[in-house]
């Protein structure tokens, strides 16, 4: 009968580690894809506007317009708001370039349904918005959305 | 009899080093959540054209370089602008029996104000200085009063609301046929409440 009793030692057996590596492998894939490394570095300030009817960005049809005030460490190029594209400054009449260029990154089937999201610092005055519209008009890219950050300008005015 | 056991590897560094790698990406994540106010601008013209539109159907809302409103001539607070453009979309002016009479509309009915949501055109007009953030503000209360009117239209026909229906559908939440059969829906509550924003081109600075 001793048999049974074989196994029962006083003590608490320690507890097995084994699978921490896996939760831990778990926790990093999950990190890994959710992770987008940051393609273009911000020259300009943005602290965006709030908004509460929203839409969601449909990230694989987007070109990205940055503008705003120079942003920290490039306080050289004045205070005037600046327009950036991709990762550099850009002129109101080279917009179209830049905007062609970034374009052609696209997947092809998407090109056609490209939508231009502007991120725009609150404090920019509307005259260059109007500027960039008139371009965009121009160029025929008739869709745009305006990026905002969750809540109400209401509520803390 | 050479068979000789190899050494287990040590596992317990495995641990440390995605331990490692994982504090990495948690630094380096940033979950991307853009969201925004989206808008069709109107294609490019070459000659003007003179649209006449009653004065009773156009609603004007001028912001000043020092982000004051000036709806339809009286000074109004941002938090008062909602309301004033529901009222207005909302308002039926068109008398029973006439071929615009809004037979959906709740509003006063006043012959002063839009005939029908059809006919009403919200008009925003900028000064070059006025800043992006009252801009916005604007842009989403109006974007606010058209969508409260929407979801009033679509509870009333078919029991759901029209602002989380489209979300849902854009996130693919709902997909085939279902999918198809409420993008109908939607674009019939769209004709009813149509978006019609206008934005002047902004005027000279002081004006």
């Amino acid at each position: 009968m001793s048999k049974f009793n074989k196994k029962k030692s006083g003590d608490l057996p320690a507890i097995s580690t084994a699978s921490l590596p896996d939760i831990v492998f778990m926790l990093l894939f999950f990190f890994m894809v959710v992770t987008v490394l940051r393609d273009s570095n911000l020259l300009v300030m943005q602290r965006l506007p709030k908004g509460d009817q929203v839409e969601k960005l449909q990230k694989d049809r987007s070109v990205f317009i940055y503008a705003g005030k120079p942003g920290p460490g490039y306080e050289k190029y004045g205070k005037e708001a600046k327009i950036q594209i991709g990762d550099k400054y850009t002129d109101i009449t080279n917009i179209r370039f830049a905007l062609e260029e970034l374009r052609r990154k696209l997947r092809p089937e998407l090109q056609d349904k490209i939508m231009i999201a502007l991120k725009v610092d609150e404090e920019t005055n509307t005259g260059v918005i109007t500027d960039i519209k008139q371009e965009l008009r121009e160029q025929n890219l008739l869709k745009l959305i305006y990026i905002t950050t969750p809540g109400n300008q209401l509520d803390n005015n | 009899m050479a068979r000789r056991a190899t050494p287990e590897v040590n596992a317990g560094s495995m641990a440390d080093i995605a331990f490692l790698l994982l504090i990495f990406f948690l630094v380096t994540t940033t979950i991307e959540k853009d969201k925004g106010i989206a808008r069709q601008l109107p294609p490019p013209i070459e000659q003007e054209q003179d649209v006449i539109i009653k004065q009773k159907n156009l609603f004007i809302v001028n912001v000043n370089k020092s982000d004051q409103l000036l709806v339809e001539e009286e000074l109004m607070d941002l938090k008062d602008l909602r309301q004033a453009a529901i009222d207005f979309l909302d308002n039926g002016g068109a008398p029973q029996g006439s071929p615009e009479y809004c037979n959906y509309c709740k509003g006063k009915r006043s012959p002063e104000s839009s005939d029908n949501p059809l006919k009403a055109v919200i008009s925003v007009q900028n000064d070059r200085l006025t800043s992006y953030k009252m801009y916005i503000a604007v842009q989403n209360e109006l974007v606010a009063a058209y969508n409260f009117l929407r979801n009033r239209e679509a509870e009333r026909l078919y029991g759901w609301k029209f602002t989380e229906k489209k979300k849902a559908i854009d996130e693919g939440d709902i997909t085939g046929s279902a999918a198809d059969d409420i993008q109908k829906k939607l674009e019939a509550v769209q004709e009813l409440i149509p978006l019609k924003l206008s934005e002047a081109e902004p005027k000279k600075s002081g004006s």
